[in-house]
């Protein structure tokens, strides 16, 4: 009978040079980038669990695209759009109702185990589109990525002051002249789209912890918005590319470790802003 | 900030409703308003709660498509004149979840609708410091707005809205929540953008007594219907007593100020929220004698 084995890896260097590292190291950059600036306006928004949720709602999608041998991030993103558009529609008070949102995404959750249940290939995939395989990721899906934080960058360098301003208060915003409806639908459909390129890092489950988490961590130490969306990319990177590192030292999955250092961050810019205020 | 006393006709009112009627979820809160407010003057809205106050300030916004008549602000079409107002929503910061200062959410009020990249100039700096130093808090510029008091996200929402030299300034319960140094803080503010830029101002209110000083008159929501009349007619015992369903006084003290004060129960005989006919014929009074 085999032991748990918690080993160190002597060979981990050989490990992180194989092809299949760096694109993952490179997979990583472009998912640090999309989640740290669009995880710093989910929080300003008060969106984070309709954000978690697409996610969900992504998963029978992605089930759905093996049963019909289409791509899984083909159709993780479509539902995942899908959902951003009727949320974003709804206004930005919807993505607040947490018990609709709670609701649709157990539904789209069972919905995507059904999919994966009614083939071989997708109930085989099952798990990595749940916790993420980030090894896995290939150039073909690279590329996709840097192509969409591109289009990110530009279409947030244009619409940046309004999105933040209608974040504070959608009818201030609104009484000024900013186009609030566009602000919702925009901000969900590039949401989808961040969603959709870290799955395969971290999956559906464990989404929250890369794209909220770091942006959280930044919002209790940075003090402007740009300087959060900063170091939220810098703090997701160093998690991703710390949990590539330390999974191919020690036997643990990638995932498990990018969300527990991503977490980790979280806790002590918490513990250190706790103690700020005492002094 | 520039003084502005008026940019449209000199005698023109600054809100003008005609026959207004408002519908929100399926029902119509109030109708028949006939009323308009002058120029440089400063307004409570009040009533119970319920009775459609923030609803008020939407459709004056454009915010609203209002269910009947019209409503001018500022000598234009309600929506029309919104970059001429500054509008302070109730608890507009008192859950932001970023980490904006104070400076830079100020500065939104300037820049907050430009799209594209632009960087934020000198002169913008220079009017949000402005801004902050008008409410008396330039001090706290570079806090965050979660490091600040009640009372100093308060003014720091007023400055936003200050930011870009409205002539009417809109505040939807700016008092509620906050300790009697931080309103007091607040009503000195308004007092000064009244007395010093000429400012007209709209506040809505629970408690008028912290306002008095300040008022020239109320739009009173009542029995469905929003009236205006000047401070002097609308400090009545009676009304005041009809229009918040429990027993009010008005007290004049040696000095002259007046305190609005909830009558005690124990010695309060008269019967509460009594919808006498020939009282209520009295206080429906609608301007120009039209109904």
């Amino acid at each position: 009978m085999n032991g748990i084995q918690f080993a160190f890896d002597p060979n981990w260097l050989d490990t992180l040079s194989a092809p299949f590292m760096t694109n993952a190291f490179l997979a990583g950059l472009a998912i640090s980038l999309a989640a740290g600036v669009m995880g710093y306006f989910t929080i300003a928004r008060h969106s984070t669990f309709a954000a978690h949720a697409l996610a969900h709602i992504g998963l029978p999608g992605a089930t759905g695209a093996v049963l019909l041998g289409l791509p899984v991030s083909l159709g993780l993103g479509v539902f995942a759009l899908g959902g951003a558009l009727v949320i974003g529609a709804l206004g930005k008070r919807a993505s607040q109702r947490e018990i609709a949102t709670g609701t649709v995404l157990a539904f789209a959750t069972g919905l995507g185990l059904f999919f994966a249940r009614l083939s071989s290939s997708a109930s085989q995939q099952m798990q990595s589109i749940l916790f993420g395989s980030i090894l896995t990721i290939t150039t073909g899906q690279i590329i996709g990525f840097l192509v969409f934080d591109a289009v990110l960058l530009a279409v947030l360098a244009v619409i940046y002051r309004p999105l933040l301003f209608s974040s504070l208060d959608e009818q201030v915003a609104q009484a000024k002249g900013v186009p609030i409806g566009v602000m919702n639908i925009a901000f969900m459909a590039i949401m989808a789209g961040v969603i959709t390129i870290a799955v395969p890092a971290v999956g559906t489950l464990l989404i929250f912890a890369l794209v909220i988490t770091p942006a959280a961590a930044a919002n209790i130490i940075a003090r402007s918005p740009f300087r959060a969306m900063v170091m939220a990319t810098a703090l997701c990177l160093t998690a991703i590319w710390g949990g590539l590192v330390l999974s191919a030292m020690f036997p643990a999955p990638p995932s498990f470790i990018i969300v527990a250092l991503s977490t980790a961050f979280w806790a002590v810019s918490r513990g250190v802003a706790a103690l700020r205020k005492r002094h | 900030m520039r003084q502005h006393h008026t940019q449209s006709q000199p005698d023109e009112p600054c809100v003008v409703f005609r026959d207004v009627a408002v519908r929100r979820g399926g029902h119509i809160i109030w109708r028949d308003g006939n009323f308009s407010i002058p120029m440089g003057s400063v307004t409570a809205i009040v009533g119970t709660n319920g009775t459609g106050k923030t609803t008020m300030m939407q459709a004056e916004l454009g915010l609203l498509p209002l269910e009947n008549g019209s409503i001018r602000v500022l000598g234009r079409p309600a929506g029309d004149a919104n970059h001429l107002i500054g509008y302070v929503p109730q608890s507009y910061t008192s859950d932001i979840e970023s980490n904006l200062t104070a400076e830079q959410s100020v500065l939104l009020g300037l820049t907050g609708t430009r799209f594209g990249i632009h960087r934020v100039s000198r002169e913008e700096k220079a009017k949000a410091c402005k801004a902050l130093d008008f409410v008396g808090i330039a001090d706290r510029a570079a806090y965050r707005l979660s490091e600040l008091s009640g009372g100093q996200r308060q003014r720091v929402a007023i400055a936003q809205a200050l930011v870009g030299d409205p002539q009417l300034l809109m505040l939807d319960e700016p008092l509620a929540n906050l300790d009697l140094a931080s309103q007091r803080s607040v009503v000195d503010v308004l007092a000064k953008l009244n007395r010093e830029l000429g400012m007209t101002i709209q506040v809505v209110a629970h408690d008028l007594n912290m306002l008095l000083p300040v008022l020239t008159g109320a739009v009173y929501l009542l029995d469905g219907h929003p009236h205006y009349a000047a401070l002097d007619e609308v400090l009545d015992s009676n009304l005041l007593t009809h229009l918040y369903g429990t027993s009010v006084r008005v007290v004049t003290t040696p000095q002259g100020d007046m305190f609005v004060t909830p009558g005690l129960r124990t010695d309060d005989e008269t019967p509460q929220d009594t919808h006498d006919p020939i009282e209520l014929a009295a206080l429906h009074r609608h301007e120009g004698g039209s109904r």
